[in-house]
């Protein structure tokens, strides 16, 4: 515990460094923007991001872009609760009794419940990876590629379980995801394979025109056409705060949405979307009144916006220690830190401290700044909605296109973006998710070299994945996860994940 | 169930195509013959899906292989695109009761096509014409004559994001951009 507290210590004294926290404060402006606008979610904000951080240390540019990533959870939250528009995907549970209460005249307390909860899960959620972290990541050096290969193989049927649809599609989502991974050069043989004479691909295809084009550009494309803004309203900031049984029903619903997030947020998969979904869910399921879901509970905004921003620490935990992203957004976050020279993973807390704990400090700062930033200006903020969509959206798109050309400096990129964001277009015109594909794609090359060294290591036996007991026990919770999805599928019966859409569907009719 | 038969060319076949379907939807090949009636989203999906899942395995013909227990460098692909051809058939035929295809609404194809069509001229252009210079031509193409907004609008909106964006990056952040052959 000493030693965890002297670290912390070194990490504040990055963390407050003044050139650091203006990139904190920075990240957490850009953010909340991203988060304010339909279209650019945290995943293709950090991507769009990504050039401006070139230029800075490795340290800076990490807390730019995590600053971003929880500015965007913050922001999506403000736009669900006054105009019933979710900024990102993780705010829709948000839209359903934040909006409500602000039609009768509350949504400035839900404002405010949503920040402190926010805040309140931030910071714990930081403290809970502060200390899961180094733990699993002195765990993680008896992994080797057997274990690798299974936990990555994990990983991708956690997100294909977790994911709201069918199974069935998002583990033909990740498989897609994977084969657009095998593009480019053989790292074993030194193969050009599916590259056609294009020498920009022979590093393969980038997370970041992907991650673009897929929820950026098909975002766009999806909207586009659309007219009518809505309403734009705007509290006064006297009106922001909440009355006293508020407070009292919110205290538990935020405690209950930090623990489950965190728990969440560890497994691959969307986790910050899902946990806002589990936690709305839950809410209902022990409140006392649960007709009041709906129609304004306070209990239906403080849970799902805890759970949402304590998910985006827990996705974390995996990253850092096992340089294993459990999700697109943690593998952006991860091509970052690969730009700067970085290699998350078990060492990194060893070799590199000034950068893990400095991470872990400036979250904290970060979840400050956030909230300090967030309530007052939050008439500011919104005011970005008040520019007409026809022209927001060629805004969006030029710097879509600015994002993905400065990365490498190459127009395959864009074009790849271009093909990515009408492919993104048709699969969610056909019910498709797309997380998996980005997901698949991060994970390929690793995937396959960890496959191909294990069976080296095994003189081509494939019981290594068997016999050595970590990768036993990987492999069989992801047999677990396959066969719990198939069997009621084959009984005909409903499963809980759907239970859960049918319930929050209703919720929105 | 009674079919009416007839004789076609020396052959007893159904009557009618309503006939054929249901005299064929008891056999193995049933459910597909089935499916060209009924096209849902998941099955064109699951079609599709396979295609590409085909097309794969055959544009790995030209790696090597390897073995079973020394996997070459088509052998993961190969792999993953067997099972994305599997993925694609059990979408064809799982998939009787979900959406129907004419249920997909395609409202906004002239904005789909006009932003797709701009992000294609990027390409061709950014490095050809310089950043500012592109970026000129398509907001102005999307505010102009996609969004059908006024000259002066779409010719402000455009200079001032196609110069202040350039100063912002290029000049300050200091992210290098494609100055084209003009100086633009």
């Amino acid at each position: 515990m000493a030693e965890t507290l002297q670290n912390l210590y070194l990490g504040f004294s990055v963390a407050l460094k003044p050139e650091i926290l203006l990139y904190a404060f920075v990240g957490c402006v850009i953010g909340t923007l991203v988060g304010v606008l339909p279209g650019v979610g945290p995943l293709a904000g950090i991507s769009l991001l990504l050039p401006v951080s070139f230029g800075l240390n490795a340290t800076s540019a990490i807390v730019l872009l995590a600053g971003i990533y929880y500015g965007a959870m913050y922001g999506g939250s403000t736009t669900s609760i006054l105009m019933r528009i979710p900024g990102e995907a993780a705010s829709v549970m948000t839209c359903i009794d934040g909006y409500a209460m602000t039609r009768k005249g509350r949504g400035g307390p839900a404002l405010a419940i949503s920040a402190v909860g926010s805040y309140v899960a931030g910071s714990v959620s930081v403290v809970a990876l502060m200390l899961l972290a180094p733990p699993l990541a002195t765990f993680a050096l008896r992994f080797g590629p057997p274990e690798y290969f299974s936990l990555l193989l994990l990983g991708l049927l956690a997100l294909a379980y977790m994911s709201g649809g069918s199974m069935l599609k998002s583990l033909a989502m990740a498989v897609l995801g994977l084969l657009l991974g095998m593009i480019g050069i053989d790292p074993m043989t030194g193969f050009f394979r599916f590259s056609y004479g294009l020498v920009e691909l022979g590093d393969g295809i980038g997370i970041v025109p992907v991650a673009v084009g897929l929820f950026g550009l098909s975002e766009i494309l999806l909207t586009a056409g659309q007219s009518t803004p809505p309403e734009v309203v705007k509290p006064r900031l006297k009106e922001l705060l909440p009355s006293r049984d508020e407070w009292r029903a919110s205290l538990w619903p935020i405690g209950r949405g930090t623990v489950l997030g965190f728990a969440i947020g560890i497994i691959p998969g969307s986790a910050h979307i899902i946990s806002s979904f589990i936690s709305y869910a839950v809410e209902r399921r022990l409140a006392k009144h649960p007709e009041r879901f709906g129609n304004g509970a306070i209990e239906g905004v403080a849970g799902p916006e805890s759970a949402n921003n304590s998910a985006t620490s827990g996705a974390f935990v995996p990253m850092l220690a096992l340089g294993v992203p459990s999700g697109p957004i943690p593998a952006v976050m991860l091509a970052a830190m690969m730009v700067h020279g970085i290699s998350p993973g078990p060492l990194l807390i060893a070799h590199q401290p000034e950068l893990f704990w400095g991470f872990i400090a400036s979250m904290y700062v970060g979840n400050l700044v956030l909230l300090i930033l967030n309530l007052p200006l939050v008439g500011i903020f919104i005011n970005v909605l008040r520019v007409p969509y026809p022209l927001l959206y060629p805004a969006i798109l030029m710097f879509c296109v600015l994002g993905v050309y400065a990365v490498n400096g190459s127009v395959v990129d864009v074009g790849i973006m271009t093909a990515m964001g009408g492919l993104g277009y048709l699969l969610r015109k056909f019910d498709f998710e797309t997380a998996p594909v980005v997901l698949g794609l991060v994970l390929a090359p690793m995937m396959e070299m960890s496959f191909r060294q294990s069976l080296s290591m095994s003189s081509g036996s494939y019981s290594i994945f068997v016999t050595r007991p970590i990768a036993l026990v990987l492999l069989m919770v992801g047999v677990a996860l396959l066969l719990s999805s198939i069997i009621p599928f084959l009984m005909k019966r409903v499963d809980w994940r759907q239970r859960f859409s049918v319930s929050a569907g209703e919720e929105k009719s | 169930m009674v079919i009416p038969y007839c004789v076609f060319r020396g052959a007893i076949i159904p009557k009618s195509v309503s006939h054929i379907k249901r005299f064929f939807s008891g056999m193995p090949g049933g459910v597909l013959l089935q499916s060209a009636g009924m096209l849902t989203n998941d099955r064109l999906s699951g079609c599709v899906l396979a295609i590409f899942a085909l097309l794969v395995i055959w544009e790995s013909r030209l790696l090597p292989l390897g073995t079973f227990r020394a996997p070459g460098p088509a052998f993961v692909p190969v792999l993953l695109a067997s099972l994305l051809l599997s993925f694609g058939v059990l979408l064809l035929v799982t998939s009787g009761d979900t959406r129907r295809l004419a249920s997909v609404t395609w409202a906004g194809w002239r904005h789909v096509l006009g932003i797709l069509g701009s992000c294609v001229f990027a390409v061709f252009a950014i490095e050809r014409l310089g950043y500012r210079l592109t970026v000129l031509v398509v907001l102005i193409f999307l505010v102009k004559i996609l969004e059908k907004r006024g000259w002066i609008v779409a010719g402000i909106f455009a200079f001032v994001l196609a110069f202040g964006s350039f100063f912002l990056f290029y000049t300050v952040l200091r992210v290098p951009l494609p100055q084209g052959p003009l100086g633009f």
